[in-house]
């Protein structure tokens, strides 16, 4: 069976939810392996989620909010531009290829962009293969 | 009534957890007078055919130290849960792997290729390595198995209590056996500490938390009344359990985090990841990726000794 990638995708209420929105009803074709969920600011994405995500099973996450400057809390948007970067350092060390973790600014009107997005990391995570969790871990 | 019968234990630790038992001074006495020690291998010369030679369920309570990263460590944890009704996960090590855990950040081959051919003082020019069975002509010799991953000893048996600390401190091991002693055993699963995180419990002035620097601790001399964090240095306290006395603060070091994560807390990396780029100032990407430059080693600071307990538990090797 070939390998269809599973992929979180956190996205803001505010911009990149709507963006996601946009490219639905604009019937866009693009890759349906994102499973969204929507939280109120890419600030609250706590680092924790992005490790429950692949413990749950995801082979990637992407976390979209506004672009920088547009955040509909001010500055939510920044701390996330902040945690991600730092949060993939620290993966990389783990053993987690970068590819597998994304943070991407959609605004509400960039639908076209959205799809982009999911289309380009679903291709690179289906050239990774599947995150298994154990890899290299067993006893015996 | 019989005296109640403990058992101490260490498997992959320092031994620092038993010198934190004999660091309660004369009340080690205390101790002794109303509980018999029954295993103490750093102490008493007690072996493991007299803890098999028990009933289960003899030991009241068993104190065991270390992670759990050998086939030996997991036997003795599996038989000393059988013997005793009562189970503690005594220090950093047992509650989240501890030091030894950042083992998980290679596997067994690595490790046996630094420590048996690459490591300097070896002299094994015939590239020998740890066998589990070995023929000589006096017969077979054994060796424990190296586990690829070292665990928890709450991924190994059923816990009652955790006792977090590197080591515990004295006045929670006696806590511990006042509890004990008194029958006031908390619920099961307890950790015996605070349930504030450290820095709900340190005294320092703390102003606002922003910081444009991180330096490591020999970079700067901090100011021992203020903050470590807010002076820039990397301190675990925001996701760190507290009830630790504040040893290293006092010291002015930063919390390195030994007591593991406070209540509510899965990850306690990753809280220290948001933690740590929530208060840094700065939005371009230059500054980023300056801040994300300046914390040189993130897995290595925020699992210092909690990585065998993390979501990801170690390192994601590639398969060969």
């Amino acid at each position: 069976m070939s390998f269809e990638p599973k992929i979180v995708g956190i996205l803001c209420n505010w911009c990149s939810y709507a963006g996601a929105d946009l490219a639905g009803i604009s019937r866009k074709k693009f890759s349906p392996n994102v499973r969204v969920v929507r939280v109120m600011c890419s600030g609250r994405v706590d680092p924790t989620f992005v490790l429950k995500a692949f413990e749950a099973g995801a082979d990637g996450v992407i976390v979209c909010g506004c672009h920088p400057g547009e955040c509909h809390y001010a500055e939510g948007n920044y701390k996330a531009a902040r945690r991600i970067p730092l949060l993939k350092k620290m993966l990389a060390q783990l053993g987690i290829e970068d590819e597998r973790v994304r943070l991407e600014w959609v605004s509400a009107s960039e639908g076209d962009r959205f799809a982009a997005v999911v289309d380009e990391m679903t291709a690179q995570i289906r050239r990774l293969g599947p995150f298994s969790r154990n890899n290299g871990g067993g006893n015996g | 009534m019989a005296k109640p019968k403990i058992a101490l234990y260490w498997a992959s630790s320092c031994g620092g957890c038993d010198v934190a038992v004999l660091d309660t001074n004369e009340k080690i006495l205390d101790i002794a007078g109303v509980a018999d020690i029954v295993f103490w291998p750093i102490a008493i010369d007690f072996k493991y055919h007299h803890v098999e030679a028990m009933e289960d369920g003899a030991i009241d309570l068993c104190l065991f130290n270390g992670a759990v990263r050998s086939s030996e460590q997991e036997k003795i944890a599996k038989l000393l849960r059988a013997k005793s009704k009562v189970v503690v996960a005594f220090g950093a090590c047992a509650c989240f792997g501890g030091i030894p855990a950042l083992g998980n950040f290679t596997n067994r081959a690595e490790i046996f290729q630094r420590a048996y051919i690459e490591a300097p003082s070896n002299a094994n020019a015939d590239g020998t390595f740890p066998q589990t069975l070995t023929r000589v002509s006096e017969g077979e010799l054994e060796l424990p198995e190296f586990f690829d991953t070292v665990l928890t000893l709450a991924q190994v048996v059923d816990v009652e209590y955790f006792v977090p600390g590197c080591p515990p401190p004295v006045d929670i091991i006696l806590k511990v056996v006042d509890f004990f002693a008194t029958g006031r055993l908390p619920p099961a699963g307890s950790v015996i500490a605070s349930d504030k995180t450290l820095c709900d419990e340190c005294q320092r002035i703390k102003e606002e938390k922003k910081i444009t620097r991180l330096y490591r601790p020999h970079e700067i001399i901090p100011d021992p009344k203020r903050c470590l964090l807010e002076q820039g240095i990397i301190c675990c306290g925001p996701a760190t359990r507290g009830g630790c006395g504040l040893r290293c603060i006092e010291a002015n070091m930063p919390c390195r985090g030994c007591f593991g994560p406070p209540p509510g807390v899965i990850d306690q990396g990753a809280k220290l990841v948001s933690a740590i780029a929530s208060i840094y100032q700065g939005d371009s990407e230059e500054e980023i990726a300056r801040m994300v430059g300046e914390v040189l080693d993130p897995a290595g600071t925020f699992y210092r000794f909690g990585l065998a307990d993390s979501i990801l538990k170690r390192k994601h090797c590639q398969q060969p």
